[in-house]
């Protein structure tokens, strides 16, 4: 997946379970998580989200690959070479 | 074993954990409970702590300069492990200096006896030095949740007059610069700069400079048992936050509990991954260690279960009290990230903040060796009531046995009073014969709610529960309609209330509905005023409006419209059977039913 399609499905996803967070606010490098004020439960629906949406199978502990932008777009990135 | 008299299957289904006293390592502060029940009394408690050198007592000098002053001056008091790793570590010694400068530095701008110190940040180092330090500084100190938004930090405040406040340059951005004219009595806002920089912003102080300003050498001044020390906001079914009133003597019982609930021993390095905006992390993620002069361990990072276990290792950690959702989070990653992993130095480990399923209970034993001990308690009740002790057996499912010095019993209102209900397994609600050292003495400004806690000498949790014919508590269900998420309890109303303020919103029914992982969720039925459109639209901008309002941790994860909603005549909306249709459990007495959902 390229950064724009990543970050197309991260918004999307995002929008149904915090409408009011800004990616636009958002480093690399931030926890997304601390960033954009999302808890245990809306992080995990997610990562659920962005499953059903990419097709891509998320096991529970690639979850912290995903902490923050950088991580998720290598994490994305990575998986359309696989 | 104690098993149902229909079935003949153990009470929660599953065989209790049998405990061996040729088994312990190290032999329990607590080796047999009936023993420890006969032979108790408070007077034997209190001699646990050392009171202020001219009489009194405070919780900071039993928490940190009372072990300065002695032997453990020296030792680690607290380890502090940060989001990327960063480390830092206090002796006994090194608390003193820190919070004799908080101490100071309070005293220095103004703050008095009885002063509202307000604390909202994540674990980090500067919170614990303020807690301790503002009760030093004889200051009432009450922490809010860092995932708060903007209206329960608001609401708290005012109804707590703080004076002070203490949080970081980020969320005082995020969170509190525009409620600043809200909150008129809030005098004094000190930053905590990121990574130890300056934070400079107009109508605030900076943490570094006030306290390189201040001096390490502080008296704490003369404390009454009885003088407030810690304000903690819990939620009710309606109306607005309740702030229940805690006092200096309350320390009795984290030192009583430390010790006994815990099983600390001075060789511990324990970990309490409770938050300090809830009691749990408070009580026992920062009094009860120190006070029992063991390590406090404390982590910043959130769960996720490789970056915990990390930690169990690595930090050689030996009692560690936790929670359901995360038990519940490790138990569904299987053992497997376990293996090969050098736990051995752990001992004892415990559960609070909602009931755990027996099967995280027998999880636990296969995969760690040991059974988490559930224990209960409230923010109320100022420390742990009932509890799974070291050398105990345990029933899986069952919240234990009342501490030595707790009398609990199952009980019934009626007609103004209580009867006790004395036949085991029968389902009444918990109550606690008052007078223990950490009840909470008020709820602020409530004296009407919390008179009502209290009938014929007992306080009356609002929890249901039963009790088998050995005396174990078992958890049935709450009294009310607060709702219990990710071990927080949750008002109804407060959630409801932020959603009327939409414009669209007419009414709004907020419920706690089931989840494997959180206990509860926070779902909320809202009807729309004419001219709004139900749709995804409207329900994603009630979420983000919600959102921004209450945050994270208070808003509602699922968002459901109606026509109308359950009503009864007097025009309360009926949670309850809102709740039961969710589930699609019986719908139970409708005689108040005035005007049904649709």
């Amino acid at each position: 997946m390229t950064k724009d399609e990543t970050m197309a499905m991260l918004a999307e996803v995002l929008a149904g379970i915090a409408p009011e967070a800004d990616l636009t606010t958002v480093t690399a490098k931030d926890d997304l998580r601390e960033a954009l004020d999302l808890d245990s439960m809306d992080f995990q629906n997610l990562v659920i989200g962005l499953h059903e949406r990419s097709g891509l199978p998320i096991p529970e502990e690639d979850y912290p690959r995903l902490f923050t932008l950088e991580g998720m777009l290598a994490y994305f990135a990575a998986a359309k070479r696989a | 074993m104690t098993t149902d008299a229909a079935t003949d299957r153990p009470i929660g289904g599953y065989p209790r954990i049998v405990k061996r006293r040729d088994a312990f390592r190290v032999l329990p502060n607590m080796a047999d409970y009936d023993d420890a029940r006969r032979g108790f009394d408070w007077t034997a408690a209190r001699a646990l702590l050392d009171g202020l050198p001219g009489g009194g007592l405070n919780i900071a000098h039993e928490a940190v300069d009372r072990h300065a002053a002695g032997l453990h001056a020296g030792r680690e008091a607290l380890r502090w492990i940060g989001r990327r790793g960063e480390r830092r570590s206090f002796t006994w010694a090194d608390l003193r200096a820190a919070t004799n400068r908080v101490a100071n530095a309070l005293r220095g701008i103004g703050l008095q006896d009885g002063d509202r110190v307000f604390v909202l940040a994540g674990r980090i180092p500067e919170l614990y030095l303020t807690v301790l330090g503002a009760l030093k500084a004889k200051c009432v100190v009450s922490p809010l949740f860092s995932a708060f938004g903007p209206e329960p930090i608001a609401t708290r405040m005012e109804l707590g007059a703080a004076r002070a406040l203490v949080t970081t340059g980020a969320l005082y951005a995020r969170k509190v610069a525009a409620l600043r004219d809200r909150l008129p009595g809030l005098e004094h806002v000190i930053l905590v700069g990121e990574d130890g920089a300056a934070a400079e912003v107009p109508g605030t102080q900076d943490w570094s400079a006030l306290m390189a300003a201040a001096s390490e050498d502080f008296a704490i001044p003369p404390t009454s048992p009885e003088d407030m020390a810690l304000l903690h906001f819990t939620s009710g079914t309606t109306g607005r936050p309740k702030g229940a009133v805690h006092v200096h003597e309350a320390v009795v019982m984290h030192a009583m509990t430390g010790r006994y609930a815990l099983d600390l021993h001075p060789d511990d390095v324990f970990w309490c991954t409770s938050d300090p905006g809830w009691v749990t992390g408070t009580s026992y993620g920062i009094i009860a260690p120190l006070v029992n002069g063991v390590t406090n361990l404390v982590a910043e990072a959130e769960f996720d279960a490789a970056t915990w276990y990390d930690i169990l290792e690595k930090e050689r950690v030996s009692v560690w009290y936790t929670a359901p959702t995360a038990i519940r989070m490790m138990m569904k990653l299987g053992a497997a990230p376990l293996e090969g992993r050098d736990l051995s130095a752990l001992r004892f480990m415990a559960s609070v903040g909602e009931p755990l399923n027996p099967e995280a209970v027998v999880w636990s034993q296969k995969a760690f060796g040991m059974p988490f001990h559930d224990n209960w308690w409230q923010t109320e009740t100022g420390g742990i009531m009932i509890a799974n002790f070291a050398a105990m057996d345990v029933k899986p499912g069952s919240m234990g046995r009342p501490l030595p010095g707790i009398e609990a019993a199952i009980v019934e209102r009626r007609d103004g009073g209580l009867s006790v209900i004395d036949a085991p397994m029968t389902s009444g609600e918990l109550a606690l014969r008052a007078g223990w050292p950490s009840m909470m003495r008020g709820y602020l400004h409530e004296e009407a709610r919390y008179a009502k806690c209290f009938v014929d000498g007992w306080y009356l949790t609002g929890d249901l529960a039963m009790r088998d014919e050995e005396g174990y508590f078992w958890f049935v269900g709450r009294a009310d309609d607060v709702i219990k998420t990710s071990g927080h309890l949750i008002g109804p109303f407060e959630v409801e209330s932020a959603l009327m303020e939409h414009p669209a919103v007419a009414e709004a029914g907020v419920i706690g509905k089931p989840d494997p992982t959180a206990g509860e969720i926070v779902k909320a039925f809202v009807a729309l005023k004419p001219g709004f459109e139900a749709g995804e639209a409207l329900r994603r901008e009630l979420l983000g409006h919600a959102r921004k309002r209450l945050g994270a941790a208070v808003a509602p994860k699922e968002i459901d419209f109606r026509q109308n909603l359950p009503k009864t005549r007097s025009g309360k909306i009926m949670r309850r059977l809102l709740k039961a249709r969710e589930l699609g459990l019986p719908e139970g007495d409708l005689s108040t039913l005035e005007s049904d959902e649709r």
